[in-house]
């Protein structure tokens, strides 16, 4: 998990992005810093995990396969401003792949699976980017959208290889001998998930803070500009939905594994919905945003259920009040905190920063974290 | 032969829908540069007016009238409050807040009248091939695009509205309010969004009801180019007769495997829809 | 990333961090720890907690979401009767939205977290199918699924799973026989949902039904344009059409049929004739529309199957005796077929618990449901035994009259989903004061 190491007017980058890439002054390579964080981060999941129950164990393998999926869609939509509205379609091609490997191919181990489920999502965000390349604004939406609720179609179309509206229904097997029986399942699939999660993050957070990332803002902040610095705006698009095709698939993969299911019900254009209002949510300018979104994805709804059943209320009213609420938020998050809840945080630690040292310089420190304002305002 | 003909009969009715809710979508965005997400439950809420009035009333038009008053309320409360203040923001602010309020009204629509399905009367006799109900769809459809057109085109206050639309700063200068030419737009749109509503949500109501046809609408005026009206009428047309024709002919699962592959094809051809003007993008 | 070095490291430890995790394949089976059913967790001394997972919301919810509404009436009525052998039965209903993700996650939540006894009338084929394998790993006697699939029945693989409605193929060829001896020589039909009900139902139907069957069309529940299907049955002449639709799509199947005045006999499967339910919408819809739509006249005429003491079967005890607790614990819902589907699934549950004895355990569960005789609210025998876990064995044939009351037309026919013949089930039921739960 990392910082996007952004200066305010990320335009002001581009057209010097070819010195640019080297490193200043750093003493520590960031590669080390962010495999050490992650090392940090599963150290603290692994803890967790024991101490908690192994349902909330489930949970948080949820969380896990879900900050994937925002965090890729966070290159895409957050450093690269393609807004996609069908980020689920990646997961569904993902879920689909560790699906059928573990159903026709038992003999490959899991980190194979789930390698594959990757590379075929990546695949098709390469096709699916080369078609948004050349399109702005609502028409990538639409046309996203459109992806998000056609290609479940799919399997209608192969009843016999991807049995239909029924979907695919498998259970992986993952738990080591040796840990049968000793560890509970649903402990062992969080670390198991939890350690894809984190190297992805890992490779996601490099990507973000070296040059790809700088190109990524260059051309989301002005196309133009960005191309008269040497830039190549079509081959970044790609690229950043080809990365983010990968984390989708991930995530898929790893809500297969985690899950043993693969049915077209579970990746509705409601899902894709809710991943990019987990993003929004969480703050689009960093990585640390997809962790909040992600968060609120899972346990906002367990909030919303546990509070509707206390209140025994009608059955028609019980049944909506999880969905208005999680509406409410959306709206009052947007209104109130325009740069979600990563945005908040940031702000907070300014003020705190700044009225412990009010020196000057304070604000360089500052532009190592992660700067949630560089969403392009204009 | 026949068979096609029937096809394409049947076609263009659910086309008129998807037209005018396309339609809708293209007032507010060019109005205000959102796609609203909420349309759908603007549509949704005042049908289930209209639900209810009709129930106590018995009279269908009664209904429609309020279902078009209530749309259009809906639709100006809903600038005012929200969108005047994210509208400026980002276009993902935009969408985030409509997509709250979409699961909102459609929770709440499920509060009040359950989420089970009642029943929701046609206009006129919807027996025959192109029955009363599907002339009425289609000429309300076609007659409401005219009008819009010739606002915007002929009249002072469209005149106003595509100035407040296109160079707000100008537009003030010249002495036209903006803000109220924005409300007035989404005032219009969900106007227009209630009369898809009610031509698309016969024969049964539930809360989800409109979903698919918000995509589909979405669709056309992908296709047809988001600037154009005239564009998005044509691409709801062509939208409901293609896809009726593929559900019968290839088989019901295909249709939004199709919808997807037209709109990726005319989109490679044509980046901005099949009318739509490729706008200098800000430098 | 330009550096190669760092990528090579970078994938070096992806590699073996997760060869570490998993070092067989992933898809063979491993040694998956089979708990005791010797347990009873959810079990105090005077409640026994049990779940479900339904559609309440999403666009899977109409028609669906009131089933566990009936249910609870009726576990209402028995708590406050005493419960079942001293036992309140708490019951907790858990939202999946028919997303077959959400319903492994909310089973685990109520297996792990609320700790139920067991999972009651878990409904739908493409979630309840994903929960299976985990239930019976686990243990959690997994009663009267709430679906017609096949796949409930396999007691070698599926100890704990119990179907409860007549499977598909049964019902299929108990239409298919009565098709065949009613309708001879008359021009047959399909309209059916392209998933496993449409495959199941028409292996039934198919086993008395050949020739005479002269269009097959499958609809796609999320397409809710029947027009063509019509169309094509129209121009084939069929005469009767069995429509193996749910409630939904049989009421627009009656619609499509009457916009292009095209008047072949209905034939609906039980799942989708719901006279309450289709006259709720079709005479609404009659009263609602600006012209003169024949509501009732859409409905008349129309057959269809059913199994359960339906709110139309007014001279059925049983009935008078859901109608009864209907009228008392969820007065404000309209009283439906779908209700009477979850009132009959909790009356079935507690007679099995209250045959499990006081002394309880998921075992003594599990046995008392195959040694029960379920005798009551069911028109037909369930096929529990050793070696059957299947539901409901069979249906009646009734016809909507204009003012959507039944006429029975054929009395219960039973049948296996194999070459078995369809025959008459004359057995007598008890009636409900017969049928004692509570109390001692």
């Amino acid at each position: 998990m990392t910082s996007t190491n952004t200066s305010r007017p990320g335009v002001a980058e581009a057209p010097a992005s070819g010195g640019l890439d080297r490193p200043r002054t750093r003493v520590v390579p960031p590669l080390l810093v962010h495999l050490l964080a992650a090392l940090v981060a599963l150290a603290a999941v692994v803890a967790l995990t024991l101490l908690t129950d192994p349902f909330t164990n489930l949970r948080i393998a949820t969380v896990g396969y879900y900050l994937v999926a925002v965090a890729g869609l966070a290159l895409l939509t957050g450093f690269n401003g393609q807004v996609s509205l069908g980020h689920g379609a990646f997961m569904f091609i993902g879920a689909y792949t560790v699906a059928l490997l573990v159903l026709h191919v038992p003999a490959f181990p899991l980190w194979a699976d789930l390698l594959l489920a990757a590379v075929t999502s990546g695949v098709a965000g390469l096709l699916a980017g080369a078609a948004a390349a050349r399109l702005h604004g609502p028409y990538l939406a639409g046309a996203t959208l459109a992806l998000a609720v056609g290609l479940p179609a799919v399997t209608q179309r192969f009843p016999e290889l991807l049995e239909g509206s029924n979907g695919l229904s498998f259970t992986v097997n993952s738990t080591p001998d040796a840990l049968v029986g000793v560890v509970p399942p649903t402990r062992w699939q969080a670390w198991v998930v939890w350690v894809a999660v984190l190297l992805a993050l890992v490779v996601l957070a490099n990507l973000a803070r070296g040059r790809l990332g700088r190109t990524l803002r260059a051309v989301r902040d002005d196309e133009v500009a960005a191309s008269l610095a040497g830039v190549h705006v079509g081959r970044t698009k790609v690229l950043a939905f080809l990365v983010s095709a990968v984390c989708g698939g991930l995530a898929g993969g790893l809500q297969a594994f985690l899950l043993g299911t693969a049915a077209p019900g579970s990746f509705t254009p409601a899902l894709s919905l809710s991943l990019l209002a987990a993003l929004v949510l969480g703050g689009l300018g960093s990585l640390w945003g997809a962790l909040w979104g992600a968060l609120a994805l899972v346990y906002f709804q367990v909030w919303t259920e546990d509070f509707s059943d206390l209140l025994h209320l009608p059955t028609n009213v019980a049944d909506n009040l999880p969905l208005a609420l999680y509406g409410v938020v959306l709206v009052v998050v947007i209104l109130l905190f325009p740069h979600g809840v990563q945005g908040g945080l940031h702000h907070l630690r300014l003020r705190l920063l700044a009225s412990r040292s009010p020196r000057r310089g304070v604000t360089d420190r500052v532009t190592d974290a992660d700067d949630p304002r560089s969403e392009g305002e204009a | 032969m026949n068979t096609i003909w029937h096809l394409v009969l049947n076609g263009i009715s659910s086309g008129a829908v998807y037209a005018a809710l396309g339609l809708s979508l293209v007032i507010i965005y060019r109005a205000t540069r959102v796609v609203n997400f909420a349309q759908p439950a603007l549509a949704l809420i005042s049908a289930y007016l209209a639900y209810a009035t009709t129930k106590a009333t018995g009279s269908y038009w009664l209904g429609f009238a309020v279902a078009l008053l209530a749309g259009t309320l809906l639709g100006v409360l809903v600038e005012r409050l929200l969108i005047r203040r994210v509208s400026r923001r980002s276009e993902l602010s935009s969408i985030i807040v409509t997509l709250g309020l979409l699961l909102v009204l459609q929770a709440v629509a499920g509060m009040i009248w359950s989420n089970e399905p009642h029943a929701f009367g046609y206009a006129f006799d919807f027996r025959g091939r192109f029955s009363a109900t599907d002339l009425f769809a289609v000429s309300a459809v076609l007659v409401t695009a005219a009008g819009v057109l010739l606002l915007f085109k002929f009249t002072p206050l469209g005149l106003r509205m595509r100035a407040a639309a296109f160079r707000p700063e100008v537009a003030k200068m010249l002495g036209v309010r903006v803000g109220l030419m924005l409300t007035a737009g989404w005032g219009l749109a969900a106007l227009v969004g209630s009369l898809a509503g009610m031509l698309a949500i016969p024969p049964f109501i539930s809360p989800n009801v409109l979903d698919k046809v918000f995509v589909f609408a979405l669709t056309a005026a992908v296709l047809g180019g988001l600037d154009n009206p005239v564009g998005t009428i044509v691409g709801g047309f062509a939208l409901g007769i293609g896809l009726s024709c593929i559900s019968g002919l290839v088989g019901p699962e295909l249709v939004p495997l199709a919808a997807l592959a037209v709109l990726v094809l005319v989109l490679a051809v044509r980046p901005s829809g099949l009318f739509g003007r490729t706008i200098a993008r800000r430098v | 990333m330009r550096s190669p070095r760092t990528t090579r490291v970078l994938a070096g430890v992806l590699a073996s961090a997760l060869a570490l995790s998993a070092c067989g394949g992933a898809g063979e089976t491993g040694g998956g720890g089979n708990r005791s059913a010797d347990s009873a967790p959810g079990v105090t001394d005077d409640t026994v907690v049990i779940g479900t997972h339904q559609p309440l919301t999403g666009p899977a919810a109409p028609g669906y979401s009131k089933i566990s509404a009936g249910a609870r009436a009726v576990y209402s009525y028995l708590n406050d009767a005493g419960g079942i052998n001293g036992r309140r039965i708490e019951y907790k209903v858990e939202d999946d939205a028919y997303n077959p993700t959400k319903t492994v996650e909310v089973v685990k939540k109520l297996v792990l977290e609320e700790q139920v006894f067991a999972i009651v009338g878990g409904l739908g084929t493409p979630t309840h199918s994903k929960v299976v394998e985990y239930l019976n790993g686990e243990g959690v006697p997994d009663l009267l699924v709430s679906s017609g699939a096949l796949m409930w029945d396999d007691p070698r693989k599926s100890p704990t799973t119990f179907g409860y409605q007549v499977d598909y193929t049964r019902e299929g060829k108990i239409q298919g026989k009565f098709v065949k001896d009613n309708f001879a020589g008359k021009k047959v039909a399909y309209l059916y949902q392209n998933d496993d009900v449409g495959r199941d139902t028409q292996a039934g139907l198919d086993r008395f039904l050949t020739d005479e069957v002269v269009a097959r069309e499958g609809y796609d529940p999320a397409n809710t344009d029947v027009n063509p299907q019509l169309s094509k049955f129209q121009q084939a002449g069929a005469e009767v059409v069995v429509c193996e639709c749910i409630p939904a799509f049989t009421a627009l199947s009656l619609l499509a049929a009457a916009k292009i005045g095209y008047k072949p006999q209905f034939v609906l499967s039980s799942i989708g004739a719901d006279p309450a339910t289709l006259k709720g919408l079709v005479e609404q819809f009659a009263k609602q529309a600006g012209a003169d739509v024949p509501g009732e006249a859409l409905l008349a005429g129309v057959i269809g199957t059913s199994y359960l003491p339906g709110p139309n079967l007014t001279d059925d005890p049983w009935s008078t005796f859901f109608r009864e607790i209907h009228d008392r614990y969820a007065p404000s819902e309209p009283f439906t077929d779908t209700m009477v589907y979850g009132m009959v699934q909790a009356f079935t549950f507690a007679q099995a618990l209250k045959a499990a004895g006081r002394d309880l355990t998921r075992q003594k569960l599990l046995d008392a449901m195959t040694t029960t005789s379920f005798d009551g609210p069911g028109l037909t025998p369930f096929g529990f035994s050793a070696d059957s876990h299947s539901g409901y064995t069979g249906a009646q044939v009734i016809r909507i009259n204009a003012d959507a009351t039944v006429t029975v037309i054929q009395p219960p026919h039973v049948t296996d989903r194999g070459d078995g013949p369809v025959e008459p089930h004359t057995e007598e039921r008890p009636s409900p004061d017969e049928v004692v739960l509570t109390g001692s």
